[in-house]
């Protein structure tokens, strides 16, 4: 029999695929069954977010940071609140550092629990999507208490958050730390030790500590390679620095280290939220300098001064000092950062987003080379990518 | 932290006296080092390698459009330390015909940064092993970023029920684009017409 000719052969995989968590299209050349080159196309869902917050007031950028990962939508808008608040020079109240850290918290857990779970689901586990769902809902329910929607919040402004906490939020919080690990044991019953889901992830999108350097991995991706690196500890922002909390750590840097990081994560995540309940102080939630935060809408009515401040902040905007800043939170994927350059009017004059899933998505041809086909399902789910920050 | 930064700024300085042009620490505790744009190559692989630096991190590259400057752009590095836990800024200047070394054989992050940079900008980047357009549609034409494209843009695009496909047209507007001016005449950054008699 004559030897045939294998001949390399080209898979589009997507943008319409419900494996790709979004509008992923990825250019898959193969070698049989094997990945030779592995291409992603992003960009489809690019809405030229930095060019419209350059023509928009601070105030009225916040809410696009809510378009950008909107799986856990409040610790973008915190990256940009506190670079506007560091060019600004500006200090907040000690109970919206409180709120904003329990609410990152939430948005971290919000993240894990779908990216979690769809990841269990991509690789062929379908039960804990739904239980992930349930726990979601619920907590989006405490991000409407707060601030009316549940998932583009605009909650985090520039000098505090928009309002206080409604009564009887925090109970309902408190008593949701209670119930919560029940749930992830249940998840984790399904899914840590179940041999199907190891098989698929265990030794797949091995990342090295180098590599992962290199390729500027963040946040869960970086921690699963080994490397002991959170912002939160190294770098506090806000009342980190008074929290306890571990920092879970991977050591092969594979598909099932990266699972269970997100894993430890949520449960450390549940930690905090139920020291910042119990610490939390009375006080107001956002600066007083009504230059800044607009004045309350009863003295708007009745003070001329207040009527006039909330004119000026809600056509002209507080004008920012000149000057530049690079502000980074340890977003539920990584680093997400914010640069802003200010040029002493009331808008910005460059805003860079630097999205932790853009860099990750772009060690995916790393990850994946010489693996099966569906081998690269197993590592988009892994690395946790949303398209909305990706594509900005 | 500042005056370590300052050391730092200046140890770095010290060390490569021919590439780096300025240092500086910011108000918001930041260290700055402006590179000459052939050198950055240079100065990105001591910021990595030297043991007082460890810079083992490239977090973000992005660009920057000075209109009004004689090379009017500006590419600007962050790197990050976990080693010394500190971040540093490098900045290079470029215009449209200047192109910046690439720094992907230094750091493999700076692929796709670069990308989004030529993208959003038009600054090229030579040595870059795929230097393609990123984040715009396939096809797109301009550098959405710079400060003179119109934030509508030029094109429009929809499906074309007749000939079956998406088609793109110049943009229409049923009401022109408006920019308000807000800014108070008497906090705003810039000179009013009239000011200099008075000074």
């Amino acid at each position: 029999m004559a030897e045939s000719q294998i001949q390399n052969y080209t898979i589009n995989f997507g943008p319409q695929h419900p494996a790709a968590h979004g509008v992923l299209r990825l250019i898959l050349e193969m070698s049989g069954e094997v990945i030779d080159r592995a291409d992603p196309h992003v960009g489809l869902l690019h809405r030229g977010t930095e060019k419209l917050i350059e023509h928009k007031t601070y105030v009225q950028a916040t809410p696009y940071f809510d378009r950008l990962d909107y799986v856990g939508t409040m610790n973008q808008e915190h990256a940009f609140v506190l670079a506007t608040e560091k060019l600004l020079g500006i200090d907040i109240p000690l109970r919206a550092k409180y709120i904003r850290t329990l609410y990152d918290e939430i948005g971290r857990i919000l993240n894990h629990l779908l990216n979690v779970t769809a990841f269990i689901f991509d690789v062929g586990g379908m039960t804990p999507l739904l239980y992930g769902f349930e726990e979601r809902e619920k907590l989006m329910e405490f991000y409407e208490r707060v601030c009316g929607a549940r998932l583009h919040a605009n909650y985090y402004r520039p000098g505090g958050v928009s309002a206080d906490l409604p009564a009887g939020l925090i109970e309902d919080i408190a008593a949701w730390c209670e119930t919560f690990p029940a749930v992830l044991d249940d998840i984790e019953t399904l899914a840590t030790e179940n041999r199907i889901f190891k098989q698929r992830v265990v030794d797949i999108g091995t990342v090295s500590a180098e590599q992962a350097l290199d390729w500027g991995f963040t946040g869960p991706n970086l921690r699963a390679s080994g490397i002991a690196w959170d912002l939160r500890k190294a770098q506090p922002y806000e009342v980190y620095d008074q929290m306890e909390f571990d920092v879970p750590v991977g050591k092969n840097g594979d598909g099932y280290d990266r699972y269970l990081v997100r894993v430890l994560e949520m449960r450390e995540s549940v930690k905090i939220m139920k020291q910042c309940i119990a610490k939390m102080p009375a006080g107001p939630v956002k600066v007083e300098d009504n230059k800044i935060t607009p004045p309350p809408r009863a003295e708007m009515k009745r003070s001329m001064e207040s009527l006039i401040h909330h004119f000026k902040l809600f056509t002209e905007g507080f004008h920012v000092p000149p000057g530049e800043v690079y502000c980074a939170i340890e977003a539920p994927k990584g680093e997400f950062a914010v640069y802003l350059i200010s040029d002493g009017t009331g808008k910005p004059y460059r805003c860079k987003i630097r999205p932790p899933g853009y860099v990750h998505l772009q060690a995916l041809e790393m990850m994946s080379k010489g693996h099966m086909l569906a081998d690269v399902v197993a590592n988009i789910g892994s690395i946790d990518i949303v398209f909305g920050e990706i594509d900005r | 932290m500042t005056q370590a930064l300052k050391d730092l700024g200046d140890y770095i300085a010290a060390a490569l006296p021919q590439d780096v042009l300025r240092t500086e620490v910011n108000r918001c505790g930041e260290l700055t080092l402006e590179v000459r744009t052939n050198g950055v190559v240079k100065v990105l692989t001591y910021l990595r390698d030297d043991t007082g630096c460890l810079f083992k991190q490239l977090v973000d590259v992005c660009g920057v459009d000075w209109p009004g400057r004689e090379s009017r752009f500006d590419v600007v590095y962050h790197l990050l330390s976990m080693k010394h836990n500190q971040r540093v800024r490098v900045k290079v200047a470029a215009d449209e015909e200047t192109q910046v070394p690439s720094v992907t054989g230094v750091f493999s992050s700076a692929g796709w940064f670069e990308r989004e940079v030529w993208d959003m900008f038009g600054v090229t980047f030579s040595g870059h092993p795929d230097l393609r357009r990123i984040l715009t549609d396939y096809g797109f034409e301009g550098h959405p970023l710079r400060k003179d494209f119109p934030l509508t843009g030029y094109v429009e695009m929809r499906y074309d029920d007749e000939k079956k496909r998406v088609v793109y047209e110049p943009v229409k507007l049923t009401q022109d684009f408006r920019s308000f001016d807000f800014l108070s005449p008497w906090e705003g950054p810039g000179l009013l017409p009239g000011d200099e008699k008075a000074s």
